[in-house]
């Protein structure tokens, strides 16, 4: 149990402490190794640098040197990340057997680990992460602390203003002005509607009821996303902070956030945070004297896309199949087993303690007319860049791809990027230019989305991306209404019909009458906006659509159906390697002489294609 | 792993430990489920029906949730089981080949274990690493940039270890 005057104390003395997290000329000669520990570095061990580091550290008596697990930094495709500090050198793709360079070479003899730094897109070597062009353009809030702080140490969090938010709400302010601070914000949901956070909050405390919930949905169901993750992994506090001052404002004593299994990192550091911040009594009963109770649970999703949709993730919360209910009546009215529920996405709460502290007009400067602040996106695919990226509203598609991304690899060329998931559409370059904001993306034809961004070059045929999209739905839907259940399926047999090469010039208009239908009658918003990857690829690749019927051809060579490989006679060398592993003997031909494929043999496995040293071989 | 669980066996005893961290609510359905498929890596009918007895919940209606979330198996999977990440970043760098390399090698489906009850192949949707797609796991090592030779030569390697284990 602490008092605020020993939180205070604290906050003081640790950010001193802390102070060459951020600030290079911070007077001091301690250093602190900052290692990622988001998902994408762990997977590529960055676990083991840790423990490299530490036990060099040990063994070479070095005292002035901590290690720090952190958040995802954001650069993934770049991972795992090391950053000395405070000087600020960051070291890219390091392996765990970089750690003696980084002792002996940094540490020890305080010289730059050369081959370490990271290499820009233009090929510039760069040594602190900020110069990187990859985030020139991005601004962060919901992500401030990550890649900062090590998100399993409360002091940390305490350090950089951490529940100074609460403390204020609790102690200046009435429920009334928080709401209305948080109204005046402009915050918008970052769970994919967008429906006004201050005016779900102010639905939820005007309800009626005894008993109320405070529940953040960290389902994060788009396949390809990982923001929501990112943020409890890497700044926890802040979603624990922002449950409180929500539940302070709408009069809820209670919260659960809902996330899921196959996020064990993030549950383990959430739990973390939780025991914590109740061992410091900020969490628990009255609250530093204020009269003021919350208790946060976790609550484990098991893999059902369906449940992070907001009444299907209720009827999980309570123990049951998810299945949506109908609404009306809305959470904010009757949520939890029948009680007033706020429910906002765990970015939409990352956002509140900055809006409490720097005040609604901080926020509502950010961002265009009619949405405010940032958004982060998973920025995914064919992109240079690959990684977590925060950015105003307003940023277009095209600085997002290509100033932040770094472009499409492998010389080739950017044809479409998808937002929001199974849920949205596909963007085509001619709208590359659109700002990113609720509307501008709805008029054409995609939507925010949660923040999933995934970008293809030219070799990714539409059709089949859609058809990959309706595979999803068909197997998330849950049953409950048969236009979803039945029409979905009818769909993905169209599209599986046309990538075969079976299609007929009718199925498109088939298509489209079944998309509308599904819209319309769909009982919940996973039915409701199904059609929308097929509406969208319809309406900018209807081209590639009807060149897989009227030709039966794939433009970009993906549907392996109706691939046709050849070898061109001019390139070919004769040098047999395709004939040797064409796994059904489909290639003939002498040595040094052009070879040829039997078509009738070839099973368009794509294997002589990708082994000919000279790239001979077409489909 | 599969023989009769009478009375107190060691996973009766071990069940019985899940349960009681739990008070006797529905809503605590889900967690224990998790729990349980955690621990044995899938969800027995002996451990149905205790967990329906220790809810006051019928069977059916566990049956219902365990089949609802993609989650929860009825069967054990492989002792190696091989999880291909078809989540879309994943998708777009070509998953489904490896997916594809992964069906052909074993001769079995997604969601299928080997007769031999070493390798089941699992189609999974984002394990989070899409800075390395296409990523595929096995258990719980996770390897990413793959390519189809890559799990290819993993699949062998398992495969001679087990052999050497085998002939010792
Ligand atoms: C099929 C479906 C899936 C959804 N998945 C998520 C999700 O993974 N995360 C999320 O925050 N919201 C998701 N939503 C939106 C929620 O229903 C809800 O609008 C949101 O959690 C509200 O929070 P916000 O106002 O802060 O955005 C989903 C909606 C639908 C229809
Ligand atoms: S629209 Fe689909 S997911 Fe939603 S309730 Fe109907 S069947 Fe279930
Ligand atoms: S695509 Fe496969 S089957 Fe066809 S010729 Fe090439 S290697 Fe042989
Ligand atoms: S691998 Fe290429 S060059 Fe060699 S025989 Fe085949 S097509 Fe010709
Ligand atoms: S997980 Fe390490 S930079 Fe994103
Ligand atoms: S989509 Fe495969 S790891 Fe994210």
């Amino acid at each position: 149990m602490k008092s605020l005057e020993e939180i205070d104390e604290i906050r003081k003395k640790v950010r001193a402490d802390l102070d060459l997290r951020v600030n290079e000329n911070a007077n001091t000669q301690e250093k602190h190794i900052l290692v990622c520990g988001g998902t994408g570095c762990t997977s590529s061990k960055s676990p083991v640098i840790i423990e490299n580091l530490k036990r060099l550290i040990k063994e070479n008596n070095i005292t002035n040197v901590k290690v720090i697990q952190t958040g995802c930094f954001g650069l993934c495709a770049k991972g795992p990340i090391v950053i000395v500090r405070p000087e600020d050198v960051f070291y890219a793709l390091v392996k765990p057997e970089d750690a003696e360079d980084i002792i002996n070479i940094h540490i020890k003899e305080n010289k730059i680990v050369e081959r370490l730094l990271c290499k820009d897109i233009d090929e510039s070597v760069v040594k602190k992460l900020d110069e990187l062009n990859f985030y020139k353009k991005q601004e962060r809030i919901a992500l401030n602390n990550c890649g900062k702080i090590d998100p399993e140490n409360i002091d940390e969090y305490i350090a950089f203003d951490g529940y100074k938010a609460l403390e204020k709400c609790l102690f200046e302010l009435n429920p009334d002005e928080v709401i209305k601070i948080v109204s005046d914000s402009g915050l918008r949901g970052r769970g994919g509607a967008g429906f006004p956070t201050g005016k779900k909050w102010s639905f939820t405390k005007m309800a009626e009821g005894d008993q109320k919930y405070v529940v953040c949905n960290a389902d994060e169901g788009d396949p390809g996303a990982f923001m929501d993750r990112s943020i409890l992994e890497g700044t926890p506090h802040s979603v624990i902070e922002a449950m409180m001052i929500a539940g302070f404002a709408v009069g809820a004593n209670k919260g659960y956030i809902y996330v899921r299994a196959e996020y064990p990192i993030a549950v383990r550091r959430f739990q973390i945070a939780i025991d914590q911040a109740k061992e410091y009594g900020i969490l628990g009963k009255n609250i530093w004297n204020t009269g003021f109770d919350f208790d946060l649970e976790i609550r484990l999703g098991a893999g059902a896309f369906v449940c992070g949709e907001e009444t299907a993730l209720l009827e999980s919360i309570e123990g049951r199949r998810g299945q949506p209910r109908l609404k009306p009546p809305f959470p904010a009215n009757s949520g939890l087993w029948g009680k007033p529920t706020l429910i906002n996405n765990v970015e939409t709460y990352a956002n509140i303690p900055g809006i409490i502290l720097n005040g609604a007009e901080w926020y509502s400067n950010i961002g265009t007319e009619t949405s405010k602040g940032t958004k982060v996106f998973a920025l995914g695919g064919n992109v240079n860049n690959i990684g977590l990226v925060e950015v105003p509203m307003g940023t277009t598609l095209r600085e997002i791809v290509f100033d932040i991304g770094g472009g499409i690899p492998n010389g080739r060329k950017f044809k479409a990027a998808q937002t929001g998931g199974p849920s949205g559409g596909c963007i085509p370059e001619e709208h590359l230019d659109t700002p990113i904001d609720y509307e501008s993306l709805g008029a054409i034809g995609s939507m925010m989305g949660s923040g999933g961004l995934i970008v293809m070059d030219d070799s990714k045929c539409m059709v089949n991306l859609a058809k990959f999209y309706l595979e999803f739905t068909v197997d998330e839907s849950c049953g409950k209404c048969t236009p979803c259940r039945i029409g979905t399926k009818r769909m993905l047999e169209i599209l599986q019909k046309i990538c075969d090469g079976n299609g007929e010039e009718e199925d498109l208009e088939k298509l489209e009458k079944l998309a509308l239908n599904i819209k319309k009658a769909s009982l919940c918003g996973l039915g409701q906006t199904a059609p929308n990857p097929v509406l969208s690829t319809l309406k900018y690749f209807r081209e590639e659509y009807l060149a897989h019927i009227r030709n039966k051809t794939c433009p970009a060579g993906e549907c392996k159906a109706l691939a046709k490989y050849h070898i061109n006679p001019d390139l070919c060398k004769g040098c047999g390697l395709c004939k040797r592993n064409c796994p059904v003997g489909a290639i003939s031909g002498e040595v040094k002489q052009p070879h040829v494929i039997d078509e009738k043999k070839c099973i368009k496995c794509g294997a002589c294609a990708e082994k000919c040293p000279f790239k001979a071989i077409s489909k | 792993m599969n023989e009769c669980k009478c009375g107190n066996s060691k996973e009766n005893l071990e069940l019985k430990e899940i349960l009681k961290k739990y008070e006797k609510d529905k809503s605590n359905l889900i967690q224990i489920l998790n729990q349980v498929q955690e621990k044995y890596g899938y969800i027995s009918t002996e451990a149905q029906k205790e967990i329906s007895e220790y809810l006051g919940i019928s069977m059916a209606e566990v049956y219902g949730v365990i089949t609802f979330y993609s989650r929860f198996t009825l069967k054990p999977k492989g002792k190696y089981n091989i999880a291909v990440c078809l989540g879309t970043a994943c998708f777009v760098k070509g998953s489904e080949k490896v997916l594809d390399k992964v069906k052909e090698i074993l001769k079995i489906d997604v969601g299928q274990t080997t007769e031999n009850g070493l390798f089941s192949i699992e189609a999974t949707r984002c394990v989070g690493a899409c800075g390395l797609a296409p990523v595929f796991t096995v258990n719980d090592e996770v390897y990413g940039k793959a390519t189809p030779e890559m799990v290819e030569s993993i699949i062998k390697r398992i495969r001679e270890e087990e052999n050497s284990v085998a002939e010792k």
